[in-house]
């Protein structure tokens, strides 16, 4: 074998070209559009479950209600990493839902940050649900119309709550890494989202590369944000 | 709306349209290094396959082909892949090419060690000196390495202050030693490809102890039915083939070649 006397050998000195930046620009759209791809789809998921759990824990009224209710906050924390672990385990060949073949795949990703999404929609869409009810429901009551009829009122009445509570539910999906590198793989072209991403080229020491990444991220997430504030901070939005 | 839930069914729908995809359980240094973006696009040039790699070190890739979630094995362990073997997971273990470990640290060296020391000499010097080491500590095949030569020097640093158990890949320990000018052990292909080495350099190299061998592992079918056999013999062998053995000695960075290709002394 030939070895090089790097020992001695002069360090060569850091590198502040351009052209590291030009490689990462071209391989950077498939990545934003697989992480805005699945954050959406994941978002959508998550919109659709937890809007319909709100509307039931919020108008219904059934035994055990309330405890629903602590459950639901109480996984508002939920740590992504072992969100990500229990999916591994269910979508794995040797796991109960390996033959339908999710594993390292978008659409595992997609269900791991559906799941972390949920709770988040569910409690903020319950809050502002449950509120309208208190305050319009005996009006509605009056005017005849069922819990059901009343619900799309409710939800009219209440829309910047629910778009709030959505884009909340998005910010949490964006950014999360933990639980998507574990069912996703983090396999080039397929899985590999910007958070993944990020933490590969630190490992390899591109530090520019991750951080050229990270302020697109930051990028969509701010925007995320303004788009809530704009939101919240409407004459409507500011109702209880 | 409908446009998202389109996209949704597309990405639930995508996975099963590509059948001529294989899912390969490897390393982080053979993927940090850049060899599998190298060759890896050659040999889906020649055959049309597609391949997915998962980046694990090799106690997790070698657990995910257990499990069945990937189609073949490139790792480098020889203990870890006999016993992989041995349980009946894994099939025809074909070596496809080898580097070397090295040591990297600050060039000052305070254990004081030669370059061309035995490693055993130069754990040694880093136990008695007390010098601040940073362990993979993540059952990869350079960890069981670096655990392989504590014990062949007969010391234990575990529990030590000095020694930083830091549970990452190679590019996360490399990364640390950096930060808290230590010494680790890397393969070389990953240390040449590694962008942050800062005040770090080759301290040791050279013990014929250090040699890193990879090896190319397929799946018993009677164990994995479900796993794509018969691709994953066709990245296998290509890998020992002319072709592959060819694209792995290609690979350079600052003229020094990565990993040498070695199919025909087989294992």
């Amino acid at each position: 074998m030939v070895f090089t006397p790097a020992w001695s050998a002069p360090r060569p000195s850091p590198r502040h070209d351009d052209q590291k930046l030009d490689r990462v620009i071209p391989s950077l759209w498939p990545v934003v559009r697989l992480s805005l791809e699945v954050s959406l789809s994941a978002t959508l998921l998550a919109a659709l479950l937890g809007i319909s759990l709100a509307a039931v824990l919020a108008l219904g009224e059934f035994r055990g209600r309330r405890a629903c209710v602590v459950a639901i906050n109480a996984l508002l924390g939920l740590p992504p990493v072992v969100v990500g672990l229990i999916l591994y385990l269910a979508l794995s060949h040797s796991g109960p839902l390996g033959s339908l073949g999710l594993l390292f795949t978008p659409a595992a990703m997609v269900l791991a940050q559906a799941a972390l999404a949920t709770p988040i929609v569910a409690s903020l869409a319950h809050r502002a649900l449950e509120q309208a009810w208190t305050e319009f429901g005996p009006a509605l009551r009056v005017l005849g119309a069922t819990r059901s009829r009343a619900l799309p009122v409710l939800l009219a009445l209440r829309r910047r709550h629910m778009a709030t509570a959505i884009l909340a539910g998005f910010g949490r999906t964006v950014s999360e890494v933990g639980a998507v590198m574990i069912v996703g793989g983090n396999i080039a072209g397929h899985t590999r989202t910007m958070t993944t991403s990020i933490a590969l080229e630190t490992s390899m020491g591109n530090l520019e590369q991750a951080l050229a990444i990270g302020f697109v991220l930051i990028g969509i997430s701010i925007a995320a944000s303004a788009t809530l504030l704009a939101l919240t901070d409407s004459p409507e939005g500011r109702k209880p | 709306m409908i446009r998202l839930l389109l996209v949704l069914l597309t990405l639930l729908t995508a996975q099963a349209a590509r059948a001529e995809t294989i899912t390969l359980a490897s390393t982080t240094s053979v993927d940090a290094s850049g060899l599998l973006a190298a060759i890896l696009p050659q040999f889906t040039k020649q055959t049309g396959i597609d391949v997915k790699v998962l980046a694990q070190g090799t106690g997790q890739a070698l657990a995910t082909a257990t499990h069945g979630d990937a189609d073949l094995v490139l790792v480098h362990d020889p203990d870890a892949e006999a016993a992989f073997i041995q349980s009946g997971h894994g099939i025809l273990r074909r070596e496809i090419a080898w580097n070397d470990f090295i040591l990297v640290g600050p060039a000052d060296n305070s254990a004081h060690f030669a370059v061309s020391a035995s490693a055993v000499t130069a754990l040694e010097a880093i136990f008695s000196s007390q010098t601040i080491f940073v362990s993979r500590g993540d059952k990869s095949g350079t960890d069981a390495q670096e655990k392989r030569i504590w014990k062949a020097a007969g010391r234990n640093p575990v529990g030590q202050g000095w020694y930083k158990d830091i549970g990452g890949g190679m590019g996360a320990a490399l990364n640390a030693a950096a930060a808290l000018d230590a010494v680790t052990l890397s393969d070389r292909g990953t240390w040449l490809a590694f962008n942050n080495k800062r005040h770090l350099t080759i301290v040791l190299q050279g013990d014929p102890a250090l040699i890193n061998r990879y090896d190319v592992i397929q799946l018993n079918p009677a164990l994995h039915p479900q796993a794509k056999l018969t691709l994953a013999r066709q990245l296998a062998e290509w890998l020992a083939a002319p072709a592959g053995q060819a694209a792995i000695g290609a690979l350079q960075i600052g003229g020094q070649q990565l990993f040498h290709p070695d199919a025909s002394t087989g294992g």
